[in-house]
């Protein structure tokens, strides 16, 4: 049984991480073939073709398929899904805007975020902001899932898959791309990060969050935020943590001015190790932690800051 | 230009949720329900674009069970001009699939011919975020999720989208099937008098039937659990206290 992975490429480069991780969930259903499809994809496919069971890679380039435009993709991948069983990708912005629309080409049902592999048509998926986990098991005859990365390793390097380069399918030219405002940092990506520093509401202010990009970098951590703090302007849309931002399951998750909201729970609480800075000892954040301390984040965060 | 906003009833979002004791489920009986808050944006955007003259009508659907006349209600207080209810279960533990529910909405997209369609990014039940995108295939319309800034100008709109590296800005053919996200603006509330005017305003109940969809599911529940609870913490004292223990435990 095939396995079709659309491997998550940015800028003509591979998210190694994403697309690693989504490749071991797809190891469970069969063999593993990755699309790399953009403008520019061969060194993303060359990449992809040295994670360990692959066992090919499709390249498409051509610039209807640079900016992941979900029309001319989505007809790629709809174009290439005959020879497959299993349609998947890592469970990013990308493929969260492009697998549902393969899906409904396929005329099947989309798994979107699973967390396990229980058999080749059963899936487990959270619902209700990870309130309630749920196995699903699909009737169609073909599975177009995506996969929520932070419940599965990365898959290490070693493979040596073949490359084929494939042509594009007909762009039917109903979007174009403007632009990209694209925050830089020179952190850990978020969904990866082995330790995460997230602030909140608490923090107050867009200068104060300072605080916690100076703890984030002494601890070598991401930054996240939850959404009242991205809201108010303190930090970029794509640091949000939580049902409708990004999951996260780092080794150590520092929540400081987070009150703990379910919808910010969703998005961490499967991290290894939760500390809560709070001054509020009611804060439901507290229930998650495994180290709470409650103080003002603003003697507290300084002072861990200097003795770390 | 019509927009037509599909609204979807689910559990308020401030409910705590409780997992059925059988593992269909969760337990919906006698809970609050209220619109999806993803929808509420929508319609507020809606109305914006009505406020601002580029889209004559409004027209909110919801699909589901009859109680689902309460969310279009709700819609309809705060400013759509009418509501279409497609009743497609009587069991209010059912969901509709995304896929069903967009081959339903293909349908009054169909009858209706709006220019724009405002979805919500996701569900906050089913947490499916797929429902746009899969009505914008069914269409062969152009698709625009996760927008926090939606510009239409004449044959074209501007969305502004926000993605895992930031924000992205497309520009899009009309019709399109654009599904918002939090940012993209803060509903407001109905008035007192605009809940009273709503009452009088048109609403039409069809049946998933009259639109000849299929709605059984293609994901069958097979369980239903609670999530693994985490253990019990302590609180420390100090930084100090913190940072022994992080140590301990070999955090940092
Ligand atoms: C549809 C929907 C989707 C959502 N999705 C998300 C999501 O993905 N992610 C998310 O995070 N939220 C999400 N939310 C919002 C969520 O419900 C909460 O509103 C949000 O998480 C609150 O953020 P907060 O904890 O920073 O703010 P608050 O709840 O206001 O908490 C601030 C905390 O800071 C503490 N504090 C204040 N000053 C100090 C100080 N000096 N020192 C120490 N502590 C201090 C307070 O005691 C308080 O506990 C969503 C909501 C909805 C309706
Ligand atoms: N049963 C429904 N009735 C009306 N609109 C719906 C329904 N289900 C989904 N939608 C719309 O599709 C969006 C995304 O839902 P989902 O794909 O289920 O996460 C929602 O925010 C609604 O705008």
């Amino acid at each position: 049984m095939a396995v079709l992975l659309l491997a998550e490429v940015t800028g003509g480069e591979l998210a190694m991480d994403a697309t690693a991780k989504a490749v071991t969930a797809a190891q469970a259903l069969g063999d593993v073939t990755v699309l790399a499809a953009g403008a520019s994809a061969a060194a993303a496919g060359d990449a992809a073709a040295k994670i360990a069971g692959v066992s090919k890679v499709l390249v498409a380039e051509d610039a209807s398929l640079g900016h992941r435009l979900a029309e001319p993709t989505a007809a790629l991948i709809a174009s290439l899904a005959g020879d497959y069983e299993h349609i998947v990708a890592p469970a990013t912005t990308d493929a969260k805007n492009i697998l549902p629309r393969v899906a409904a080409l396929l005329d099947v049902m989309i798994i979107s975020d699973a967390t396990a592999v229980v058999d080749g048509a059963t899936f487990e998926r959270p619902i209700y902001a990870g309130n309630a986990i749920q196995t699903m098991k699909s009737s169609d005859a073909k599975k177009v899932i995506t996969f929520r990365t932070a419940n599965f390793d990365a898959a290490g390097e070693g493979g040596s898959a073949s490359v084929e380069t494939i042509s594009a399918a007909d762009n039917p030219g109903l979007s174009e791309w403007v632009e990209n405002k694209v925050a830089k940092s020179d952190r850990p990506e978020l969904t990866s990060a082995g330790i995460v520093v997230s602030g909140g509401r608490g923090v107050g202010s867009e200068e104060d969050f300072a605080l916690i990009e100076t703890l984030a970098d002494k601890l070598g951590a991401a930054v996240g935020a939850s959404r009242a703090a991205v809201d108010s302007g303190y930090a970029a849309n794509d640091l949000q943590v939580g049902q409708t931002g990004k999951v996260v399951a780092p080794e150590l998750y520092v929540a400081v001015g987070i009150s703990g909201a379910i919808q910010h729970l969703a998005g961490m609480k499967d991290s290894k190790v939760i500390v809560a800075i709070n001054k509020d000892e009611e804060a439901p954040i507290f229930q998650v932690a495994d180290f709470g301390l409650v103080a003002d984040l603003f003697d507290a965060v300084p002072e861990l800051t200097q003795k770390l | 230009m019509k927009a037509l906003v599909p609204v979807k009833r689910v559990i308020d979002y401030n409910v705590k949720v409780r997992v059925k004791a059988d593992g269909s489920g969760v337990d919906l009986a006698n809970v609050k329900m209220s619109m999806n808050p993803f929808d509420e944006i929508a319609v507020e955007e809606a109305i914006r674009l009505k406020e601002a003259g580029k889209v004559d009508e409004i027209v909110a659907v919801s699909i589901g069970v009859k109680q689902a006349q309460e969310t279009l209600r709700t819609a309809l207080a705060m400013g759509a001009d009418r509501a279409i209810l497609v009743v497609a279960t009587d069991d209010v533990h059912a969901d509709i699939e995304p896929l069903a529910v967009a081959k339903i909405l293909k349908a009054i997209v169909d009858e209706e011919q709006p220019g724009l369609v405002l979805c919500g990014k996701q569900a906050i039940d089913n947490d499916m975020n797929a429902t746009g995108q899969m009505l914008s295939a069914l269409l062969g319309w152009s698709q625009a999720t996760f927008a926090s800034e939606v510009d239409v100008e004449g044959n074209s709109a501007k969305i502004t989208r926000e993605v895992d590296g930031g924000l992205q800005t497309i520009s899009v053919k009309m019709p399109a099937i654009v599904t918002v996200d939090l940012r993209l603006n803060e509903p407001r509330y109905a008035s007192l008098p605009n809940i009273m005017k709503a009452k009088k305003k048109p609403l039409d109940e069809k049946s998933a039937a009259d639109y000849g969809v299929d709605v059984s599911p293609r994901l069958e529940v097979v369980k239903t659990e609670e999530p693994a609870q985490r253990a019990a913490g302590i609180t420390v004292g100090s930084v100090d206290e913190l940072i022994e223990k992080l140590k301990e435990a070999g955090a940092v």
